[in-house]
């Protein structure tokens, strides 16, 4: 009988050999949706007989820590996903091999930010940029007008409409956090980052989520990647995106394992995806993700942006990875620590300061105003510089190196506890303001 | 009766089988659970950079103002969610079991679905119809210009986790009321005892063990739970903090693990809680069957009251079903009470490629819920019914299962298993049967509540007569106590199986192929875009309609069975 039966099995194994024999299975690692790996699928089988494309759906950073997991036997060939800064942790932790993509003529930038992997690790296959997304009939029950830059964000009318993923969660959402960082500089920059925080509905622990609750109109704002909102607009959602001034696009990425089971098919679909004819399924209704290839776009419909030759996209500011690489960790711990966890302080405090200026325009009282640039001062306050992000010794709080001078528990205890009394003291002396104008 | 043995061996025969079966069992939790698990969490006890064994995690952990505040929201949600599933779960409880009620079967399984709640839609459901801009409150802010903040904070949190556990509490209650001899209630009904105080004194005790199985997995639940949390964005609770920061890629600090160590210790500490709350406390009957309580006919005016208060609980349970359902036919749906239109389109999306998944998630769900009913009712009765040493770690070993969040184990597995290859050079975590594991030690506690409060209530006097009468222990076993379990086992295979078929957190992380995935892994893959809510949606309805048809067959068997004894008696 177990005879039979392992015979029986050989005999399947054998079967299944020679149905792969001509290509082979190619296994991919992705965070896309079967709405964006469906057509992919279906394209590549199309022009490359005798593979099959495997898919596993995995969220980005479970997505990592499995092939991290299981390299010691590696059965994936792929690594599809959004998120930049996970390739460079796939690579930092060599998971992923040089190659070559046969495809040429493709451009080296896309707005300021290098379309592949310098050193050839991973390539760029779409463009994405940050921008901010709304739900049309939202607004419109609120009377509230459309915002298009990111200081638009920070005015009271605002106040409990918006939404952002947590940037410790989404890699996308920290490149925002990050450029706006970069284009405002520091301390500006997070004036502006907290300015927002203190009008956000929520913080999602999912970059879809976002999206999600623009779509449903449980938020009327979301700050999302723009693929997101082309998409829900082409499903037929009533939702609208723009592009602010200080952004950046980035590209989303394809990286080939270390040790792939099937190298000649990872290639092979790497290839494929670069080609005109993968380029051209990014342009589906359900996908709508910017080619890296500039030829596409005189297919495209109506109004797609295209990052080559559209100004705004040249205006974007230069993206420094090496900066961002070196803060990533603080960077998003000090966002958890001063909006994401201390959302309610910060609401509160942003929400008195509101009351006060709206009391404040109609009977102007110098006092007043003193106590309300105090309060602001007071919210925008940082407990680390831009030089201290950077340092040597609070990196390796983050990494648990030699120099540090404090765990990365005790620093985030120190930074919960700086950003809550900064953020009660601002309320007080925003109600001290409003009692003043009454 | 060849099956008859001699008195004297059987001591000493059953003392092997005993050691036997503990061994079995705590070689099965320390394979599947303890060693993968502690491959992930032992994280907690090391300082980061060096790897060298410390305790300073922990201190950190206590002067944390952000974890001391998670904690105590955790016990106050955990506690309160408690009360209200409670209130939820007794009357449907009591008006199906003690009361001649027309559609007692239908309520005991529309009951249940609410621990169906499919991952993702089910939250999009949920704020489509409670949110800040969902049905209730557009429709309420244009009537009466107001919005109440149902989904919003802690409360939130509480009252969607007791309606989406309290059937905990339901299915247990009922199998223990109707577990219980009724002659206790008519000696006490011959002793004046009627209404509420016949309820309160006699019916409700007798039933304790089942309230209290169902309680205290509530609870523990609640206390672990992250997927709630997370949905309404509420972050300082101790479960969605140990999620946070176990799955941020780049952030591989302890103080994720140390949370999972204290929801762990906080989670066994709880059920040796309600085991000490039962202990010197005897809640078994020894006449069974019977058909249970004797089922009292309602007046015309009480029924009326009772309809109304079982249709009121069912819709406002069942509400994100209905949510569900009118997601799957939905066309657009955004910021209005109602969808633009409806359409069939998202069920013919899914219908071609659902025959997979359904099929998986059958197979894998069943045999998990097969899994943890032996091992749960194999536990139970070494725990209450032996004096092997060290019998209670068992239970508590299999109770932590609940605290380990589902990617840690996913994690664990990948860790402990990957490394082992099969012949033909596959690794043995990538083969389906580990997810099968993974979801048996994931549920387990559930069904092994389950199994505890139906052996609470059966009485040692009857074994004890079956062995005076020559039976071996197992004869008796199969013949007596299994038998007078059936209730509990078929309540804990439910149970079990029923989560088992929308659990997603291990699963994700074990699934290796598409042709391998169930339902849940479906619906992930959906819902991660605008155009892929509606098919998921309809995804999550067809599980759903699966796992309730399931659950309705299994109590119709109960009811048979009850009345079959019944009828012999």
């Amino acid at each position: 009988m177990l005879k039979t039966i392992a015979a029986a099995m050989l005999m399947s194994a054998a079967l299944v050999g020679t149905a792969y024999a001509d290509g082979g299975k190619v296994t991919i690692v992705t965070s896309f949706s079967k709405d964006v790996t469906d057509p992919f699928k279906a394209g590549f089988e199309a022009a490359n007989p005798g593979f099959t494309l495997d898919v596993q759906n995995k969220s980005t950073s479970s997505g990592v820590k499995y092939v991290d997991e299981t390299k010691s036997n590696n059965q994936v060939d792929l690594f599809w996903a959004s998120a930049p800064d996970a390739f460079d942790n796939l690579k930092g932790r060599n998971l992923l091999v040089k190659f070559k993509p046969s495809v040429t003529g493709l451009p080296e930038k896309v707005g300021s930010y290098p379309v592949n992997d310098p050193d050839g690790f991973y390539f760029g296959f779409a463009a994405s940029g940050y921008g901010i997304m709304s739900n049309d009939r939202y607004l419109e029950a609120n009377s509230l007008p459309k915002p298009v830059e990111w200081g638009d964000l920070v005015k009271a009318e605002y106040h409990d409409h918006i939404a952002i993923a947590a940037p410790s969660r989404s890699g996308t959402t920290h490149l925002t956090i990050e450029t706006i960082l970069q284009g405002e500089g520091w301390d500006k920059g997070w004036g502006t980052l907290k300015g927002i925080g203190g009008n956000l509905q929520q913080v999602t622990e999912r970059s879809f989520g976002v999206p999600d609750a623009v779509n449903s109109g449980q938020t009327g704002i979301g700050i999302v990647i723009d693929f997101f909102a082309f998409s829900a607009q082409a499903s037929g959602f009533p939702v609208s995106f723009s592009y602010p001034s200080v952004t950046t696009v980035v590209p989303a990425n394809i990286g080939i394992i270390a040790n792939a089971p099937n190298q000649p098919g990872a290639e092979a679909f790497v290839n494929y995806l670069l080609s005109e004819k993968g380029q051209a399924v990014l342009l589906e209704p359900a996908i709508r993700r910017l080619p890296i290839n500039p030829a596409l776009y005189e297919k495209a419909p109506e109004g797609f942006p295209n990052p080559f030759k559209d100004p705004r996209f040249q205006s974007m500011i230069t993206f420094d990875s090496d900066v961002s690489k070196k803060r990533t960790d603080v960077v998003d711990t000090l966002y958890d620590q001063l909006i994401s966890f201390q959302l309610d302080n910060l609401k509160r405090a942003t929400k008195a300061i509101h009351d006060a200026e709206k009391a404040l325009a109609s009977n102007d009282q110098p006092e007043a105003r003193a106590l309300l640039t105090e309060a602001h001062a007071l919210i925008a306050s940082m407990p680390v510089t831009a030089d201290e992000a950077a340092s040597q010794q609070i990196r390796d709080a983050f990494t648990g190196g030699e120099q540090k001078t404090a765990r990365q528990a005790e620093l985030e205890q120190q930074w919960a506890t700086f950003a809550s009394e900064k953020y009660a003291a601002a309320k007080t002396k925003a109600e001290a303001a409003l009692a003043l104008i009454d | 009766m060849a099956f008859v043995a001699s008195m004297p061996t059987r001591r000493f025969a059953a003392k092997p089988g005993q050691v036997i079966a503990v061994s079995v069992i705590a070689l099965f939790l320390l394979v599947f659970l303890i060693i993968p698990a502690g491959t992930v969490i032992y994280t907690a006890f090391t300082e980061k950079g060096t790897g060298a064994l410390t305790v300073v995690n922990f201190i950190d952990f206590f002067n944390t103002d952000l974890f001391r505040r998670s904690f105590f929201n955790s016990i106050y949600v955990s506690g309160m969610s408690v009360v209200w599933a409670t209130v939820i779960a007794l009357p449907l409880a009591v008006l199906t079991t003690r009361f001649d009620f027309r559609g007692s079967l239908i309520i005991q399984t529309l009951g249940f679905v609410p621990l169906i709640m499919p991952p993702f839609v089910g939250a999009v459901a949920m704020q489509l119809l409670f949110g800040r801009n969902g049905t209730v409150n557009l429709i309420l802010n244009d009537w009466f210009g107001i919005r109440l903040p149902f989904m919003e904070g802690l409360n939130g949190v509480i009252f969607v986790q007791s309606l989406h556990y309290f059937p905990f509490i339901l299915i247990n209650l009922s199998t223990s009321l109707r577990n219980i001899d009724r002659s206790m209630e008519e000696a006490a009904q011959n002793l004046g005892s009627s209404g509420i105080r016949l309820f309160r004194r006699i019916v409700f005790p007798l039933a304790m063990p089942g309230y209290l199985a169902g309680a205290s997995l509530v609870f523990v639940k609640v206390f672990d739970d992250l997927a709630t949390p997370l949905l309404l964005n509420v972050k300082d609770m101790l479960a969605p903090q140990a999620y946070l920061r176990v799955t941020s890629v780049g952030l591989t600090d302890p103080m994720g693990y140390v949370i999972s160590v204290i929801l762990i210790v906080v989670s066994i500490f709880a059920m040796w809680l309600s085991a000490v709350a039962m202990r010197g406390k005897d809640y078994s009957t020894t006449q069974r069957g019977g058909g249970g309580l004797a089922k009292r006919k309602l007046s015309r005016g009480e029924s009326v009251i009772a309809y109304g208060v079982v249709a009121l609980i069912l819709l406002l349970v069942l509400s994100p079903h209905i949510g569900l359902l009118l997601l799957s036919f939905a066309t657009v749906w955004s910021f209005s009470p109602m969808p633009d239109d409806f359409t069939m389109a998202h069920y013919a999306r899914v219908f071609g490629e659902s025959s997979i998944y359904i099929k998986n998630t059958l197979i894998y769900a069943s045999l998990a819920g097969l899994i943890d009913v032996v091992i749960g009712g194999a536990i139970a009765y070494i725990v209450l019914r032996t004096k092997i040493i060290g019998r209670r770690w068992l239970d508590w070993a299999a109770t932590a299962a609940l605290a380990i969040p589902g990617v840690v184990l996913g994690i664990g597995y990948l860790r402990t298993f990957y490394g082992i290859t099969l012949p033909g050079g596959t690794p043995l975590a990538t083969l389906w049967v580990m997810v099968v594991l993974a979801l048996a030690i994931r549920r387990l506690p559930y069904a092994l509540r389950a199994c505890y409060a139906a052996l609470q209530q059966v009485s040692e006097s009857l074994e004890e007569a079956a062995e005076n009468l020559g039976a071996t222990k197992q004869r008796t076993i199969r013949r007596i106590v299994l038998p007078l379990m059936t209730g509990g086992l078929l309540a804990g295979f439910v149970t079990s199986f029923s989560t088992a078929a929308v659990e997603l957190s291990a699963t994700l992380m074990l699934i290796q192929s598409n042709s391998d995935a169930p339902i849940a892994y479906g619906l992930y893959v959906f819902m991660q875009s605008p155009a892929g809510r509606g098919p998921g949606a309809a995804l999550g309805v067809i599980a759903v309609v699966l796992v309730a048809v399931c659950t309705l067959l299994s109590h119709y068997v109960i009811e048979r069975r009850q009345r079959a004894i019944g009828m012999n008696k």
